[in-house]
């Protein structure tokens, strides 16, 4: 008896894209000339040249994962590996190419920085375009860097830890990126530095076709703390785009690291990603992954707990809407006594969206009274939709105080009725519920991100009833 | 048989004939009644006669659906309006059973609705040349808190989640500060003083009490004579098996008291029979 609004469907905000002007532009595929050309223009050591080439060969031997999403749309020979947009990096907006430097306008980034960033890498396609660091940081020793970058000009801090966390033979797609990464961050903190405001990267992919493999190495020293976070878009394109990124962290005595992500990649893209921490004595690792757009993501970032009083906490939002998969989770391996961890997992699913909650919690022998709790909740937003739920527990030792709970549930009639006869439309309805079942997660975000994925809750919610 | 009607003027709010069923099973089985502007009707009988399901069906959930007869409001069909649609025009209703919603807190639902039902109405004054503006937050803040120190609700209220571990008098409370704050024109109370104790009845009658004035009609449902006490009907209606079988004034309400519907259900037939 109630008419439903027609409302019209809720377009991707960020799928414009740049005509090419671009430096260099490899060839679609990948061979071995492919990664030798990309250190060479690179200029790197040799270290890192063998590195790549003993990961592009387990790469190729190495099967496709079967065990979670369909992969089956993903072409290595229709990929560009490597693109490089311009000649240098700017220190300022000014020295980055006109073009590019609108579509980061576009984005919000230059603003963003003004108003509450410390430091901000801006990549398009293979190359860091842009990076800087608040002047009274780079004082007290704070490196803040593009990954390439980091490699000429620290390259002992650099060798000590790059692919120690994440060994280049740790999955197919880590091997892809230890053999083919260009850009990504690299990021030392040292003792007792707490970065007070934010450092951002903002990845963004233009060209069709695009595989995008940054590498990110964060090193937080003892009783450092600092709050990353990235951000990325891509054109809509017809065919498929590729982002397989590496990142690694390492949390020292005391320290702290929370790193957060919101992902919006358009719907042509697969989102393959390791991500993976260890944390030492009485430090803390934090991920708060947010993924709403992608075609299809697999991404569990994972805390290593390595020493006594370390803890590990993983929230983690998904969005699935029509046509996408999000397989996302997270691990939390307690190698330690007395280590604590938590994963908070909600997700969303909608239309022909499936979203899936994979997890891990694993306490090796000897790591006794530790202590773990997971909660995933999934709620649906109609009857097409779907979720399911992996949650791996291994557990060696019996001391141990492990908590699961997972609950799926769908937006009752009853609640948008409620909301409807206060004034509210039915969209504006659904898109508050929603709002409030990831408002757990969305609390720990500063301000400024709250409100952004908030917004892009809202703009996926459009047009999801009627 | 509504003596209310009397002025040949179009009524505020009508109900004609109005049969409504939920999973096949009728509920409401004709049910005639009309609130006038500056009105206040009680609507009183046993439980399982529909007056919740009436309460409902003016609201526009859509779990019911109306086989025949109208409801109109200020002369137009509303049964074809969404229920938001509805609240934007001015009808509101107060949920016995108001719902839990996770995560949103009192103040960004009241922000909303009030802004939406602001607009509309602001839109609508413009359309008729006339002019209204939509609130600003900073007026809203203000609103908010005056109307919640009216019902003596605590500051703290506007963080909490909505309805989420409320205890009964506190979700009843917030049923009264979102009809304050969206000064309905006709207003629907489905058992609000029910799980209310004296001072809480107080205090949500006083809420309920500064809504209504010559511009607003009001229809509220109860059980009890108890409510009428604090709130003085015009009009006293008594229904049973999905009906009103009887309308009077407020002296209706105390007969009911004395005899009970049992009384009051033979002198009916009786009534019919001769």
């Amino acid at each position: 008896m109630v008419a439903k609004p027609q409302v019209d469907i809720g377009e991707y905000q960020y799928g414009f894209r740049d005509e090419e002007d671009y430096v260099f532009k490899s060839g679609r595929g990948l061979t071995r000339a492919t990664v030798e050309e990309i250190s060479a223009m690179k200029d790197e050591p040799d270290w890192m040249r063998d590195f790549r080439l003993k990961a592009l060969e387990h790469f190729q031997k190495r099967p496709m994962p079967n065990w979670g999403a369909d992969l089956s749309g993903i072409d290595f020979d229709d990929i560009f590996y490597y693109i490089r947009p311009a000649e240098k990096q700017g220190k300022t907006w000014e020295e980055v190419p006109e073009y590019i430097k609108n579509t980061f306008e576009k984005l919000g980034i230059p603003e963003a920085e003004r108003k509450f960033l410390a430091g901000v890498g801006a990549q398009y396609e293979s190359e860091v375009i842009y990076h800087s660091l608040r002047e009274d940081l780079e004082k007290q020793g704070v490196i803040f860097l593009d990954m390439d970058s980091g490699v000429r000009e620290h390259p002992d801090l650099v060798k000590k830890y790059f692919g120690t966390i994440i060994p280049y033979n740790d999955n197919k797609f880590a091997a892809l990126n230890s053999a083919v990464w260009s850009g990504g961050s690299f990021i030392y903190v040292p003792p007792g530095v707490r970065i007070d405001v934010p450092l951002q990267a903002y990845f963004r992919i233009n060209a069709e076709n695009m595989g995008q493999f940054e590498r990110t190495l964060i090193i937080v020293d003892k009783d450092a703390y600092v709050h990353y976070v990235e951000g990325c878009t891509a054109p809509t394109y017809t065919t498929n785009s590729l982002h397989s990124a590496v990142v690694e962290i390492v949390v020292l005595e005391g320290g702290r690291c929370r790193y957060t992500t919101i992902q919006n990649w358009s719907k042509n893209v697969y989102n393959l990603v390791t991500k993976r921490a260890a944390a030492y004595k009485n430090a803390t690792m934090e991920w708060v992954d947010g993924n709403l757009g992608s075609k299809v993501t697999m991404k569990y970032p994972a805390v290593w707990l390595m020493e006594e009083g370390a803890r590990g906490e993983i929230l983690s939002v998904a969005f699935a809407s029509d046509g996408q998969h999000q397989d996302a989770g997270g691990k939390v391996v307690h190698v330690a006594p007395r280590t604590s961890s938590q994963i908070i997992s909600k997700s969303i699913s909608k239309g022909t969206g499936r979203s899936s909650y994979r997890g891990l919690v694993k306490v090796y022998k000897g790591a006794e009274e530790v202590r773990s709790n997971v909660v995933c909740d999934a709620l649906l937003l109609d009857e097409t939709s779907k979720t399911d739920t992996y949650p791996y527990i291994e557990v060696e030792e019996e001391r141990a105080s492990i908590g699961h709970e997972a609950t799926v549930s769908k937006v009752a009639e009853e609640q948008i009725f409620y909301l409807m006869s206060r004034g509210l439309s039915e969209d504006e309805a659904m898109s508050m519920i929603v709002n409030g079942f990831i408002e757990p997660i969305a609390k720990e975000l500063p301000l400024e991100y709250a409100v952004e994925l908030n917004r892009l809750i809202q703009l996926e919610m459009e047009g999801s009833v009627g | 048989m509504n003596e209310s009607n009397g002025t040949g003027t179009t009524p505020m709010f009508e109900i004609d004939n109005l049969h409504a069923e939920i999973d096949g099973k009728e509920i409401l089985k004709g049910v005639n009644l009309v609130v006038n502007q500056g009105e206040i009707h009680a609507l009183m009988g046993p439980n399982g006669s529909g007056k919740s399901t009436l309460a409902y069906v003016i609201a526009g959930d859509p779990r019911y659906e109306v086989t025949e007869g109208s409801i109109r409001y200020q002369g137009q069909d509303i049964l074809e309006w969404s229920p938001d649609e509805r609240a934007r025009k001015g009808l509101f209703l107060a949920f016995q059973y108001p719902t839990v919603i996770p995560g949103v807190s009192m103040a960004n639902f009241l922000r909303m609705a009030v802004t939406n039902v602001r607009n509309a109405r602001a839109a609508e004054a413009a359309a008729e040349g006339g002019s209204a503006q939509p609130i600003t937050p900073r007026e809203f803040r203000r609103l908010m808190r005056e109307k919640m120190a009216l019902l003596k609700m605590d500051d703290a209220f506007a963080t909490r989640y909505l309805n989420e571990g409320f205890s009964g008098g506190e979700k009843k409370r917030a049923e009264i500060l979102q009809m304050a704050l969206l000064e309905p024109k006709m207003a629907v109370l489905d058992e609000t003083d029910s799980g209310l104790d004296i001072d809480a009845l107080k205090v949500v009658s006083e809420g309920v009490n500064n809504l209504a004035g010559p511009e607003v009609g009001m229809l509220l449902i109860t059980h009890y004579q108890r409510l009428l006490n604090f709130i003085k009907p015009d009009f006293v209606h008594i229904m049973t098996d999905g009906r009103v079988v009887e309308s009077g004034g407020p002296e209706l309400a105390h007969e009911l008291e004395a005899r009970g519907y049992e009384g009051l259900r033979s002198r009916v037939a009786e009534a019919s029979v001769s």
